[in-house]
């Protein structure tokens, strides 16, 4: 049962021990590093999220599990806005590129249209009571933009040349990938009939 | 006021020549507009500053940016231009003065300075190159080198007078 934590634990340590070990850390200034650490977390925390809601990870019923969904949601959201911010004031005319679409790295765009999505669904799932959103018309509106921030994410951390190493991102990529796709199988999201969970 | 006649000689006339033109400029498109001018980059301006000194060398060296100035149409090399160069080096980051310096161009139009080492920023190992003297329509251009592991990146202008 412990295995899945620590298989869990090693995706994301893995990636995130890799990357401290990169050489490219002796260039760069303490704000990038910490904008691409957030970036690198981020990553991780966008595997943890099918986890959670798909109930894979024992120990944690399934109402703890959508709870802490929705706190590692908030913590995205706060990791993107420390790696958009980061980057911002390590290199402001790069990132103003990046957020307008007009950026010459094909990466780019990837991760500002999955930055978009995270903000999204971070304010759909804020309001979601006030406004009245049934179970259905939240799940038509969370899948989408889940699959939007997983392939974004994935695809921006692939193309990009920096301080992760390559087996260990593609290895983490390619389980955000498998647990997205296993979720969403397994609560059969694309139903009419609601679920128990979403 | 002109008045155009239709008649069967002169359309035959217009189609033969708007043939003859067409098919030429299909077959010699180099030769009908001579050498393009090398247009700027995205994000090439990104961190430039301007009157960056003329130096022999950027920092303590060991990475090779080289590249040829020439002028557009007859692709002539263009003796004595100022090319500004920059980049994230393992001696500083791109917006920090002692990372940029410039050159000038040989009589051969070509150029090459010695500069640290380039290491990927924001997610791409590239330099900067500027041209902006004013003779010539300012460039910028950004190459991005095919690894980090590589000690020399080129780029080459072909500039419009303005």
């Amino acid at each position: 049962m412990a295995l899945i934590w620590v298989a869990l634990a090693a995706a994301v340590g893995v990636p995130i021990a890799a990357a401290a070990l990169s050489p490219l850390l002796e260039w760069r200034g303490a704000v990038y590093i910490l904008a691409g650490f957030a970036g690198i977390i981020a990553l991780g925390l966008v595997l943890v999220q099918p986890l959670l809601i798909g109930g894979y990870l024992p120990g944690l019923s399934a109402y703890r599990g959508r709870r802490a969904h929705h706190w590692i949601g908030g913590a995205l959201v706060a990791a993107v806005v420390i790696h958009v911010g980061g980057l911002w004031i390590t290199s402001p005319p790069d990132m103003v590129d990046a957020l307008l679409f007009s950026s010459p790295t094909p990466f780019s765009p990837w991760g500002v249209i999955a930055m978009w999505a995270i903000f999204a669904v971070a304010l759909l799932a804020a309001f979601r009571r006030r406004w009245g959103l049934r179970a259905q018309t939240w799940r038509i509106a969370h899948m989408p933009l889940a699959i939007v921030i997983v392939a974004g994410s994935v695809v921006h951390g692939l193309l990009i040349e920096g301080t992760m190493e390559t087996v260990s991102k593609a290895v983490l990529c390619a389980l955000v990938l498998a647990a997205t796709v296993k979720a969403m199988v397994d609560l059969r999201v694309w139903r009419k009939r609601g679920t128990l969970r979403g | 006021m002109t008045t155009v006649v239709l008649n069967r000689r002169n359309l035959l006339a217009a189609g033969g020549s708007v043939l003859a033109v067409g098919v030429s400029g299909l077959l010699l498109p180099a030769r009908a507009e001579g050498l393009a001018p090398t247009p700027s980059m995205p994000g090439g301006t990104n961190n430039y500053r301007k009157g960056a000194p003329i130096v022999d060398r950027i920092g303590k060296g060991g990475f090779w940016m080289t590249g040829t100035v020439r002028r557009a149409g007859d692709g002539a090399p263009l003796a004595g231009q100022r090319v500004h160069i920059w980049a994230h080096t393992i001696e500083g980051q791109e917006h920090e003065p002692h990372s940029h310096g410039a050159t000038l161009t040989d009589k051969n139009g070509a150029f090459r300075l010695e500069m640290p080492q380039i290491i990927p920023i924001f997610g791409q190992p590239h330099g900067h190159l500027a041209y902006d003297s004013g003779e010539f329509k300012a460039v910028f251009l950004r190459p991005v080198m095919r690894s980090a592991k590589e000690t020399s990146l080129e780029a080459h202008f072909v500039l419009q007078p303005v």
